[in-house]
């Protein structure tokens, strides 16, 4: 059966109970694109938008359901900006995740040191926590020089981020707002 | 973007302008060749010529920084053949206000500067008043002191021959862009501009885009399916990242930061909320004082009481006037005031202007943290060039980052679509989705309060945090949050709702503490509907591309914002054959309406579709920005010529100067003889760290490179593939030399001036012998308003490696 992603897709619609073994309501089957040669009966799709500019295209991601790694990511034909196209960076998408070189450990480099160290997550937040707290609490501004009310630190800068989702960026102004600092910018000013 | 992308197929011409869409945006080029294919003419104004320019149907070049030369010359051209549209801007604009007589213009200063502070006093830039405190216009505009009769004497000054000689654009080029631009003024005609960087990056940046919203409303341009003024935003979610306030001016959905001159709650909005004395006006930031108390519940949920007035004096005030922006961070850092430095999925080292002073800068630091998928030339800062780690204290935390298939949440286009992705597979190691760092860090950060003494604790220890599940960020609760509940049983237009149920729409929202939203703006886009964001449907009832039921976009779902003025007075369509809103029986039929209010020949009940406006209308004089109410050509702070030929103000008199010894500027230095403009390539993305590490990316665009005409690289004897050095006062780099006809010399002022480009999305850390930022380059300096860097125009020099 040769049919492309679209065709498959009314069809799919007409007779959902061809099975859906995917995440989100379609089959990925008889799909005729690079998947297809892929054993496709043990993975699972979920649907993304690309990371990189602002267009907001439609990106499909294959997870294999025994290994739980991603195993390719290509355009969502079905979402009505993209149509399934991608650009060079958005169709690379599985080597910006799937990629020797990422870091996946906590580091640290101590002052005056000439190399990273390897840390646990609970060490590298108790001592940023107690960094925090000190340079907070040391430039503290609680009136101004015209003695006015701020409640502010200006001992720390924060900048980010327009890579983080919506949720992550509100809970971030959040809890730097909460802290007293003023200092809050991000790739927009930029 | 006042309208999205798919939406760009509906304009009759699109004007591509400070931005190189087919390979910084490419999949946007699919909307624009729809157009095209339907017969719309596309043109691309740029130094460079570009795979953008390549598509274009009229393809013309101009100088850095001279689009306001270029812009004005379009707005002398539409005024003096009456190209406007004169019922759009009688009506819908305040081109018929008269204007004060307190305001002047003069030799390029407008009236109320101070040469001293380098500043404007605004007070003179205001319109006459009638007895009822009203706007006094002139509907015929032809009054001399109406805005539309400022407006044309201002631009008169733009001739086709003194803005050739400013921009380099031969005369028969200017007229056949603005001939074919401005066929866009009748009804049934829509005109679109596409803008990125090429635009904001400029020492009168806002000014750029200032001058082409004055074109887009003189041809009728703003509120209609294929027309707006749209900004091609850079990153995924840079338009939400902006919405939700992580800016120092802002707090989530646009309510300015509370200043110290606003002690309490009560000044602040009594300061900050407009009034209008226009009866026909919505005036909708009315509604501030709902915001503010709604945003302040969602920070400090039941602890935020009308007692405390929600909790306002327990956030942090700026003092007033002061800037706080990323250049003054880099600044203030590089002169030693902080000691904790965040860069959160940022890479600051490369991306912002004038690295080598953000270097310097974060060696002065006591403690940094860097979140982020790779090595970057933040993190490692410390070993990188003419670095010694053993002389830099700083101590250095690298947080490792889930990418955006490891975890749930939404992002927002820059079409403010707002769509939610998911979770394909668990990050790699150690690596954390951002939200949970944020939640551990911040718990380990209150643990420490809890126990231990601190300074004026209480915002940290009353933050709400009821909408994190077991020491887990749960996306979907914060995104519940950020629409809002209802804090207590609420009877709202004779509907009761329960405490506890979400706000269907922001005008539900309560002054008195009676709902929370973390984010007005996003209000209905979670309610007892569902995600909204999730939403998947293809339904297309306009056949415009508005695709109502697909994600999510603000503010209400509403695709086309200011519709409104797609509408004549009786509620029917401007442009029939475009028609995405109308009045029929009794209710709008189409997209989301600007408000409810039925059309304007409804006696007392219509409303102006500029909503957001105290005045009901679209500026056309624009009093709200600091360096002008009209845009002006100035040039570029670092610039070619001694002279600028509109006035005897050769730079733009309140641009922002640092005075550090890392901060030096240059200007007709014959050491530094070049224009240079900084930019991207598809296969790269801002400076490269989630692109250099892809080998299929990095293959296609292993280093950096230098882009000249083949007449500068003839007289400086340089070949194609040559290695150079580019430098500037602030710095160097090496580049390989890229001979090209895409760029040429400019005739400026009868003289030859040279232009070169270089790509920013290189950095040391990798690859090796992959070359370093173009930002190394760059001044700081920028645009005035909003202090976004000036690295579109800058003086360099260029060398062979190893030459003199």
């Amino acid at each position: 059966m040769h049919v492309t992603r679209r065709e498959f897709l009314k069809i799919s619609g007409m007779a959902s109970a061809l099975g859906a073994l995917a995440g989100l309501g379609f089959d990925v089957l008889p799909i005729k694109s690079y998947a297809a040669g892929l054993d496709t009966m043990s993975v699972k799709e979920t649907t993304s938008i690309c990371p990189y500019c602002a267009v907001g295209c439609g990106q499909i991601v294959q997870t294999d359901k025994a290994t739980g790694k991603i195993i390719n990511t290509e355009g969502d034909s079905d979402h009505p900006i993209n149509e399934g196209s991608l650009c060079a960076k958005g169709a690379s998408l599985y080597q910006l995740v799937v990629n020797p070189s990422r870091w996946t450990q906590v580091l640290y480099r101590a002052p005056y040191s000439d190399k990273w160290e390897e840390k646990t997550w609970d060490w590298a937040l108790d001592r940023i926590a107690v960094n925090v707290k000190k340079s907070r609490d040391t430039a503290f501004v609680t009136k101004n020089a015209k003695g006015q009310e701020v409640n502010r630190t200006e001992g720390i800068a924060h900048i980010g981020s327009a890579a983080l989702d919506n949720e992550e960026c509100w809970l971030l102004q959040a809890i730097m707002r909460s802290l007293g600092l003023v200092y809050i910018e991000h790739q927009a000013r930029i | 973007m006042t309208n999205h992308w798919i939406d760009i197929r509906n304009a009759d011409c699109i004007l591509i302008m400070g931005s190189n869409a087919a390979e910084n945006h490419p999949i946007s080029f699919k909307w624009v060749t729809k157009a095209q294919e339907k017969g719309a003419t596309l043109i691309h104004v740029d130094p460079r010529f570009t795979r953008t320019s390549a598509k274009a149907d009229i393809y013309t070049y101009l100088r850095s920084g001279t689009d306001i030369a270029f812009l004005g010359g379009m707005i002398n051209y539409i005024l003096t053949k009456e190209l406007y549209a004169k019922e759009y801007t009688a009506n819908y604009t305040n081109a018929p206000f008269i204007v004060s007589s307190k305001f002047g213009f003069n030799d390029g200063l407008f009236s109320g500067y101070d040469p001293k502070t380098h500043k404007y006093d605004k007070a003179g830039w205001t319109f006459e008043k009638d007895e009822k405190g009203r706007d006094k216009r002139d509907l015929t505009m032809q009054d001399p002191n109406c805005v539309l009769q400022r407006l044309k004497k201002h631009f008169s000054r733009y001739t086709p021959e003194i803005v050739s000689s400013i921009t380099g654009t031969p005369i028969p080029d200017l007229l056949k862009v603005y001939a074919a631009y401005a066929a866009t003024g009748p009804d049934d005609k829509a005109g679109t501009i596409m803008y990125a960087m090429g635009w904001t990056q400029h020492t009168v940046g806002v000014q750029n885009i200032r001058a082409m919203c004055i074109i887009q409303l003189l041809l009728g341009n703003i509120g209609i399916a294929g027309g707006g003024v749209n900004a091609l935003r850079g990153e995924s979610n840079v338009q939400a990242s902006t919405d939700h306030g992580l800016l120092f001016h802002i707090w989530p959905g646009y309510l300015g930061t509370p200043a110290a001159s606003n002690p309490t709650l009560e000044d602040y909005n009594k300061k900050n909320t407009p009034k209008t004395n226009e009866p026909l006006s919505a005036n909708w930031w009315q509604n501030k004082p709902k915001y503010m108390a709604s945003f302040l519940k969602s920070m400090f949920g039941d602890e935020a009481t009308k007692e405390n007035e929600f909790g306002y004096s327990w956030l942090p005030k700026v003092d007033d006037g002061v800037s706080y922006t990323w250049m003054d961070i880099f600044d203030q850092m590089y002169k030693g005031k902080f000691t904790g430095f965040f860069a959160w999925g940022q890479n600051p080292a490369c991306s912002g202007a004038n690295a080598n002073k953000t270097r310097q800068a974060l060696g002065k630091l006591d403690w940094m943290v860097n979140v982020n998928l790779f090595d970057n030339e933040t993190a490692s800062f410390w070993k990188g060039p003419g670095m010694d780690p053993k002389q830099i204290k700083t101590e250095v935390f690298f947080l490792p980052c889930a990418a955006s298939v490891e975890k749930e949440g939404s992002i927002t286009n820059s079409g403010r679509w707002m769509q939610w992705r998911y979770k394909a597979a668990d990050p790699p190691g150690d690596c954390k989705p951002d939200g949970d760092i944020m939640v551990e860090l911040f718990e380990h950060i209150r643990k420490l309060y809890k126990r231990y003494d601190g300074v004026f604790d209480t915002p940290i220890l009353n933050l709400r945090w009821d909408h994190v599940t077991g020491g887990k960020f749960d996306p979907h609760a914060v995104a519940k949050l950020i629409n809002g509940y209802f804090e207590k049983d609420t009877t709202v237009q004779d509907k009761t709702y329960k405490k506890g149920t979400l706000v269907p729409a922001f005008a539900m929202l309560q002054a008195d503490g009676a709902t929370s939203s973390g984010n007005w703006l996003f209000c209905n886009s979670y309610t007892d509907k569902g995600n909204m964001a999730a939403r998947r449907g293809k339904n297309d009832p306009t056949g415009l591309g508005l695709f109502p039921d697909w994600a999510w976009c603000w503010p209400v779902n509403r695709r086309i914002i200011y519709n409104r003025a797609s509408v004549n007075a009786a509620g029917k369509p401007l442009a029939p054959n475009k028609n995405i809103l109308e009045w029929k029986d009794g209710k709008w039929v189409g997209d989301v309406p600007d408000g409810p209010w039925p059309p304007l020949d409804q006696k007392d009940k219509g409303r102006l579709p500029f909503i957001m406006k105290t005045d009901g209308v679209a500026a056309i004089f624009g009093p709200g920005l600091v360096d002008g109410p009209f845009p002006e050509h100035y040039e570029p702070l670092e610039c070619p010529v001694e002279k600028n030929e509109m006035s005897a103000q050769r730079i733009n008199p309140v641009a922002p100067i640092y005075g550090t010894a890392a901060d030096t500027y240059t200007t007709c230095d014959p050491r530094y003889p070049f224009v240079c403009s900084t930019y991207r390539v598809t296969e790269h993305w801002q400076t490269g760290v989630m692109t250099r590490w892809q080998p299929w990316l990095l293959e296609t665009q292993p280093q950096m490179f230098v882009e000249m005409s083949e007449e500068l690289a003839k007289l400086l004897e340089i070949k194609n593939g040559d290695p150079c050095i580019v430098s500037s006062p602030r710095g160097q780099v090496e580049a390989a030399a890229i001979v090209t006809k895409r760029l040429r010399p400019f005739i400026i002022q009868g003289t030859t001036i040279h232009q070169v480009g270089i790509p920013w999305c290189y950095g040391w850390v990798h690859p090796k012998n992959g070359g370093d930022s173009a930002n190394l380059l760059t001044p700081s300096t920028g645009d005035p308003n909003t202090r976004i860097p000036e690295s579109k125009a800058f003086m360099v020099n260029v060398v062979k490696k190893g030459g003199k």
